[in-house]
């Protein structure tokens, strides 16, 4: 393949999908630590009811205001969450089930009532993106990435996903002691001076924005999938954090390359013509990643050690 | 105002329409398929709730999230196969058999992840959920590819679609609901002993291990047969809202399966006759949205563990709390500046305006204070420990004691005595 082909078709859905990885691999590793895996599920359900929301509202596909109905609703839903489960005394995992489904239930019937059949807003947008469509036409090999009249017509989804990923990156590092010490000790975070419950929605909040700018240009399987299988296998093989964030990064690149490598050239390595979902493969690919570091990792068992023989 | 008129009696028109409309969808009178497909969705609520209750008091909620996501790849392996054995596939019952699988697939996942290695029981279900999920949005993508007019409507599958549901279809799923339902009869009471109390169950030999395999097989049946009105995305909230809400208004296992079962049954029903009654209501999100709006009520307004039960139980204790403390103020002769004591107090008939207690004010105060000055005794009486733990400030002290000792602490506390000269 060459560089007139690569370059405008496969470059940027490329890096796209690697950086939405990243970003949700990062506060993921945290998340599934904290046994907090889940929220990614819920926000990438609430994400649909909030762009809806705004879309009724401005008439538009507009994407500041999407991505503002989208952090909107997951904010909402956090808040719900929290005041259903200490209103109702009920456990966490239930009050979660309890707000996003009735969310999206809301977000699917404002989606059947209200006329989006001119504007590309459906349920199946939402759910698998569209990785694939995200080319960009003005470059015409490597030679374009020199060229500020080609980059000019990058999509955008490429410049907002890489700020996306900077922005995590800074908070996890800013906060790396704060963090690391709130999730393995809570009680001695906070003898030493750190506002854990701030901590923890900060993070909250951080995963949300990842969920809500990789949502836009992925679909929401790979957030959910993204948030918890990297960081899940990171931890079958390694005991420190930080070797853990390192091996989840690794592995969020692994999955996104060659689930998108997979999707776009798989088919037609086995005789088929079209591709297939891009972002379902890039999920399935997490998950043999996953299920590989589950059957082989050194740490994965329970008792953390690393077995002998 | 002359153009307002017509539009005003048209709003109306239609509005009389619809609730007719609504009224013969919850009278089953809108055909035989309408009518089908809310009685599959009030027996399949019925069985969500009911399992769901057992999932929910076991704290396994959302492990039902996962079964309902690992059926996509099924339906959509189940397709594949089926055309490429040159049948239709479409035929639902193929198609559920194929989902059937690949929740079990999912389960036995789940239960190698959360058992065999270090992951937590969310992280095995997000990780399940979205795996499958997304290998099973690749073989939507392969079918939709397949071959132009054969894409059966399989996204139906994420979010239901009763519309135009073939008559033979709505059977299936209303003979399934009332299957799963049976068997849930049958299961009950092992079910209910091993959500409420795994260990009390092993002790009576109960298989516990075996008795969560057929809970997991009820939530899978419930997600199969659900598939078609709710949707896969939607089907874990028949699981879980039902039981949630039912939880509120009632402290007793076997209550709170059966209004379980009742709000779900009433949220299929209603939602279904709702969805039926226009068009652009999507079935199974109206389903979900009566369902909640039952969990909303329950919430604020269940006697006992209610929001609003809550609140009024605080507000009541707070009056306590400040009429008391005013009365023993009014006994020292101390001013009352608090504005909530002062009014109580007012209300009450023992205080004027300006903070001065009335004569019964007076008699109440001093009451207060030599109550006060009795518990004093009481506590620091270790013949009357017992009746000490229970003091807390607000608590009558004849509710405590018995009128004999009271009269011994009041001897031991003496009349009043003239201030020598």
């Amino acid at each position: 393949m060459t560089g007139a082909e690569f370059v405008p078709l496969s470059l940027t859905p490329l890096l796209i999908g690697i950086f939405a990885a990243v970003a949700c691999a990062l506060p993921g590793n945290f998340l599934v630590l904290r046994r907090q895996a889940l929220i990614g599920d819920a926000i990438s359900h609430v994400v649909l009811p909030g762009i809806v929301v705004a879309f009724l509202i401005t008439g538009t596909i507009a994407t500041l205001p999407m991505m503002l109905g989208a952090a909107g609703a997951a904010i909402l839903a956090v808040i719900l969450i929290e005041a259903i489960r200490r209103l109702g005394r009920i456990e966490p995992g239930a009050a979660m089930g309890v707000v996003f489904t009735t969310m999206f239930a809301a977000g699917v019937l404002l989606l059947e009532q209200s006329d989006t059949s001119s504007v590309h807003l459906d349920v199946e947008h939402a759910l698998y993106g569209n990785l694939e469509s995200l080319i960009w036409l003005d470059a015409t090999g490597w030679a374009s990435l020199l060229d500020p009249q080609a980059l000019g017509g990058l999509p955008p989804e490429l410049p907002r996903m890489a700020v996306t990923l900077l922005a995590v990156l800074l908070f996890t590092l800013v906060l790396w002691r704060p963090l690391k010490l709130s999730t393995f000790d809570e009680g001695f975070a906070r003898t030493m001076g750190i506002h854990t419950p701030a901590l923890g929605l900060a993070l909250v909040i951080v995963a949300a924005v990842a969920a809500v700018a990789a949502f836009d240009a992925v679909g929401s399987i790979i957030v959910i999938a993204m948030f918890i299988c990297p960081p899940a296998a990171a931890r079958m093989m390694t005991d420190r954090l930080e070797t853990q964030v390192g091996w989840s990064v690794l592995f969020a690149v692994i999955a996104a390359v060659s689930g998108y490598v997979l999707a776009g050239y798989g088919p037609l390595w086995l005789g088929a013509r079209d591709a297939v979902s891009a972002a379902g493969m890039i999920a399935t690919m997490s998950g043999v990643i996953l299920a590989l570091a589950a059957l082989f990792g050194p740490c994965r068992s329970r008792t953390g050690a690393p077995q002998q023989g | 105002m002359a153009g307002v008129w017509p539009r005003h009696r048209s709003i109306n028109w239609r509005g009389l329409w619809a609730r007719a409309m609504l009224w013969d969808a919850l009278l089953l009178q809108l055909g035989y398929n309408a009518t089908l497909v809310a009685i599959g969705a009030t027996l399949l609520g019925i069985a969500a709730g009911v399992t769901g209750t057992f999932l929910f008091l076991r704290k396994r909620a959302l492990v039902s999230d996962a079964v309902s996501h690992a059926t996509l790849p099924g339906v959509g392996l189940a397709f594949i196969l089926m055309v490429a054995l040159g049948g239709d596939g479409r035929n639902l019952i193929g198609l559920l058999a194929g989902s059937a699988l690949s929740a079990t697939a999912g389960l036995m996942c789940l239960s190698w992840l959360t058992r065999r290695t270090r992951l937590a029981e969310d992280a095995a279900i997000g990780a399940v959920l979205s795996v499958f999920f997304g290998f099973g949005i690749v073989l939507l993508t392969v079918i939709q590819t397949m071959g132009s007019g054969r894409q059966a409507g399989l996204e139906g599958f994420l979010l239901g679609s009763t519309a135009g549901m073939l008559f033979s279809d709505a059977m299936i799923i209303a003979i399934g609901g009332a299957l799963t339902l049976a068997v849930i009869l049958l299961l009950r009471r092992p079910m209910t002993l091993v959500a409420f109390d795994p260990e009390f169950a092993v002790s009576r030999g109960v298989p516990v291990h075996r008795v969560d395999l057929a809970m997991m097989g009820l939530v899978m049946a419930v997600t199969v047969v659900g598939l078609k009105i709710v949707g896969l995305i939607l089907i874990v909230a028949l699981l879980i809202i039902p039981p949630v809400a039912a939880r509120f208004w009632s402290e007793r296992s076997d209550r709170v399966v059966l209004l379980a079962g009742v709000f779900g049954g009433l949220s299929g029903y209603v939602g279904a006759a709702i969805s039926a009654s226009a068009p652009n209501l999507p079935t199974g999100p109206i389903i979900v949205l009566v369902g909640f709006a039952l969990f909303a009520v329950s919430l604020l307004l269940a006697p006992g563990r209610g929001v609003l039960a809550a609140v009024l139980r605080h507000m009541r204790f707070q009056r306590r709390v400040h009429l008391r403390q005013g009365l023993l103020a009014l006994a020292q002769g101390q001013p009352i500046y608090e504005r909530l004591t002062l009014r109580l107090l007012r209300r009450a008939g023992l205080a004027r305006a300006d903070g001065v207690a009335t004569d019964e004010g007076r008699a109440r105060a001093a009451k207060a204070l030599r109550d006060e000055r009795r518990w004093e005794i009481v506590r620091g009486d270790l013949a009357h420990e017992a009746a000490a733990a229970l003091y807390d400030g607000l608590r009558d002290i004849e509710t405590v004691l018995t009128r004999d000792q009271i009269a011994e602490i009041d001897r031991r506390i003496g009349g009043p005595k003239g201030v020598g000269a």
